[in-house]
């Protein structure tokens, strides 16, 4: 009934969902039924790459509700991804046990390496899946609470907000590259073997991590729509256009952008965390400020604030990525900037602006 | 607060939490007829004193003018009113009871005072009425599960305003097709909408025709009685046609009054028009 409500009108949402629930159904099937050199046979590692893409639009949709309708323009979302993305490879770690390099049944390897002889109390709970679960959502979502509360509260705003955020992905990385931090230094984590009991390397996990991130993206899509469709996205949209126009009828300004932040910091966690499994690592590389940057391109390529848009331009960019990293490696980020140029200068509402321009004249 | 209120409220879409707004002042006490009290104010910027022990007093009902030269500190004025500035010293009281020094902006808006800013500011990406539905007076609980769907009475409320600002054709339009003038009657619509004791409105008839600057002289004349009403402006017209015969008008130069009284003697007060000929 909710959902229904708020995804009438959104024909952008409503494809979406379409497109996903068809992929979810298709993949496995193409995959698994069809023989290796069939026409149709979607081999594994397309999977996986497809599951990745899906996480990243995740990650962006995250971008879009606070960059889009709220007029944040956050330049560290990517330090939430990666923290969630930490927070699951934390778990796979443990669920490594003894068949690591150095056969230790207690110590990741890069422990022992480190001549380490326990594991730092920051780890325990880790091997317990709902606790590793859990934090996937807490670790990313506190720190956005603490950090958006200072921030708000001293009514950091514009500008200066984006510098900062990117200050705290940039100083995330740096502790991170740092051996004595705990974990894994400039390696990060990775040899992962299972997932809840499953083996990582199997066709059936792989698929299933990639049904898991549409799954994922689906309900993340239908959260941040219900979020916005209701009075709550109103407030905001009014927030970003006239900020102090919202404060003076009484709205409390910093509380609102401080809620939905935390809820966009969790899913970017959520997103960071079903991205590692299919990436197979995660390393403090994640927290690259320009990866943060490249977030927003997709955000502004696809469409701000329809939420659609932000899954649009992360598929097109990341897929475009791809490509040109494989076969004109050199030429891709001159694209990625040029791309973010043309757009912001012929197309300031995306890709889907242009479709959504094509249906209102028709 | 029972379970099932909890999640009653949880999938009502509309529901304002107390985290979206401010607390509400019940009890505004306006008892010896005065609604705002300013006393002793000062207030500097980088040694600049824009403010200096203004005092100033509005009746509860009253319609109230205010002039002065730019960079009087009228709109300083406002800001320490509606807590954007902080004075250095002096106190302000809204009613007996309510210490405005001590509250936020979104908790004097709550408390009753609706302030319009000299530049028009609505939210241009919102309907006409979506603009007046977000400034519609506060927590209401429940609001319908779908989207516009208000409660008979605050649909009447929404609809007199509309009519009131003259947009009631406008409704679905958005807030930022409008013209200037239109942008500035929104604005005052937004303000009633949250049905203040008391107005703030800077400079509302910048960039407005004739005919609709008389439109505005009476919008804002009806307002008074049911609301207080501070104007501040620079066209002498319309402060005429606003002041009438017997209104009081406050000229502020230097960031204190000068000059209070009636329009016609403030108009003979040798200070104002030294101030005002430059002599
Ligand atoms: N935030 C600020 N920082 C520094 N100076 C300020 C600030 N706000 C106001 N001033 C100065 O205080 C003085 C009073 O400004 P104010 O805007 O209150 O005047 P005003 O009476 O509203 O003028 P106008 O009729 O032009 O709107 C001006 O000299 C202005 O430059
Ligand atoms: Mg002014």
């Amino acid at each position: 009934m909710l959902i229904m409500n708020a995804l009438k009108g959104d024909r952008g949402g409503q494809i979406l969902l379409g497109v996903l629930l068809v992929l979810v159904i298709a993949v496995p099937l193409l995959n698994l039924m069809l023989p290796p050199d069939h026409l149709l046979h979607i081999p594994t590692y397309t999977v996986t790459l497809m599951g990745k893409y899906l996480t990243l639009a995740l990650l962006a949709v995250a971008v879009d509700l606070v960059w889009g309708y709220l007029g944040i323009l956050t330049l560290g979302h990517a330090a939430f991804f990666a923290l969630g993305g930490y927070a699951m490879g934390m778990y796979l770690m443990r669920q490594i046990g003894d068949r690591g390099v150095y056969g230790n049944p207690d110590l990741p390897d890069f422990m022992v390496f480190l001549n380490w002889d326990a594991l730092p109390w920051f780890w325990s709970g880790f091997d317990q899946f709902w606790f590793a679960a859990l934090m996937i959502l807490l670790v990313p979502g506190v720190l956005a609470f603490v950090f958006g509360a200072l921030a708000f509260r001293s009514r950091v705003s514009g500008v200066y907000l984006s510098i900062i955020t990117q200050a705290l992905t940039y100083a995330l990385m740096l502790a991170f590259f740092r051996n004595e931090m705990g974990f894994g230094g400039n390696n990060g984590l990775t040899d992962f073997k299972e997932l809840l009991g499953f083996d990582l390397q199997s066709d059936v996990t792989r698929l299933g991590l990639f049904v898991a991130s549409a799954l994922a993206l689906a309900l993340g899509y239908l959260l941040c729509r219900v979020l916005m469709a209701g009075r709550l996205g109103r407030v905001c949209v009014a927030i970003r256009d006239a900020e102090s126009r919202a404060r003076f009828i009484g709205y409390r300004v910093e509380n609102v952008k401080l809620g939905v932040f935390t809820v966009s910091a969790m899913l970017a966690g959520v997103a960071g965390a079903l991205y590692v499994p299919q990436v197979g690592i995660i390393n403090p590389g994640e927290f690259s400020p320009l990866n943060s940057i490249e977030v927003v391109v997709w955000v502004a390529v696809g469409g701000r604030a329809t939420l659609y848009g932000a899954v649009v331009g992360a598929l097109v960019i990341n897929y475009a990525k791809s490509y040109f990293t494989a076969e004109l490696p050199e030429v891709w980020l001159f694209a990625l900037g040029g791309l973010f140029v043309l757009v912001t200068l012929l197309l300031p509402r995306g890709i889907t602006g242009l479709l959504r321009r094509k249906e209102a004249s028709a | 607060m029972s379970v099932t209120t909890v999640f009653e409220q949880i999938l009502d879409r509309e529901h304002v939490y107390p985290f979206m707004q401010a607390g509400r002042h019940p009890n505004i006490d306006a008892s010896h007829n005065v609604l705002l009290y300013l006393e002793g104010i000062s207030v500097s910027f980088d040694g600049f004193k824009a403010i200096n022990d203004l005092n100033l007093y509005i009746n509860d009902g009253e319609l109230r003018c205010i002039i002065g030269p730019n960079g009087a500190g009228k709109t300083t004025m406002m800001d320490i009113i509606t807590g954007k500035t902080t004075p250095d010293s002096g106190s302000a009281w809204f009613g007996q009871t309510i210490n405005l020094l001590e509250l936020d902006e979104p908790a004097i808006a709550q408390a009753g005072i609706g302030r319009k800013f000299q530049k028009p500011t609505v939210f241009e990406f919102l309907s006409v009425v979506e603009n007046l539905e977000l400034s519609m007076e506060g927590d209401r609980g429940l609001w319908s599960i779908i989207r516009g769907k208000l409660s008979g009475e605050q649909r009447d409320h929404l609809h007199h305003v509309l009519d009131m600002i003259g947009l009631g054709e406008q409704g679905a339009l958005r807030a930022g097709s409008l013209s200037h003038g239109q942008k500035q009657w929104l604005e005052i619509g937004m303000l009633l909408m949250q049905r203040p004791r008391l107005l703030l409105v800077d400079e509302p008839v910048a960039g407005m025709t004739h005919q609709e600057m008389d439109r505005t002289a009476e919008l804002l004349i009806s307002l008074a009685g049911e609301h207080s009403v501070v104007v501040v402006e620079h066209d002498m017209d319309f402060v005429r046609n606003l002041a009438g015969k017997d209104r009081t008008v406050t000229v502020l130069h230097q960031g204190s009054v000068l000059a209070e009284g009636t329009m016609a003697q403030v108009q003979d007060n040798r200070k104002v028009v030294e101030v005002y000929l430059g002599e």
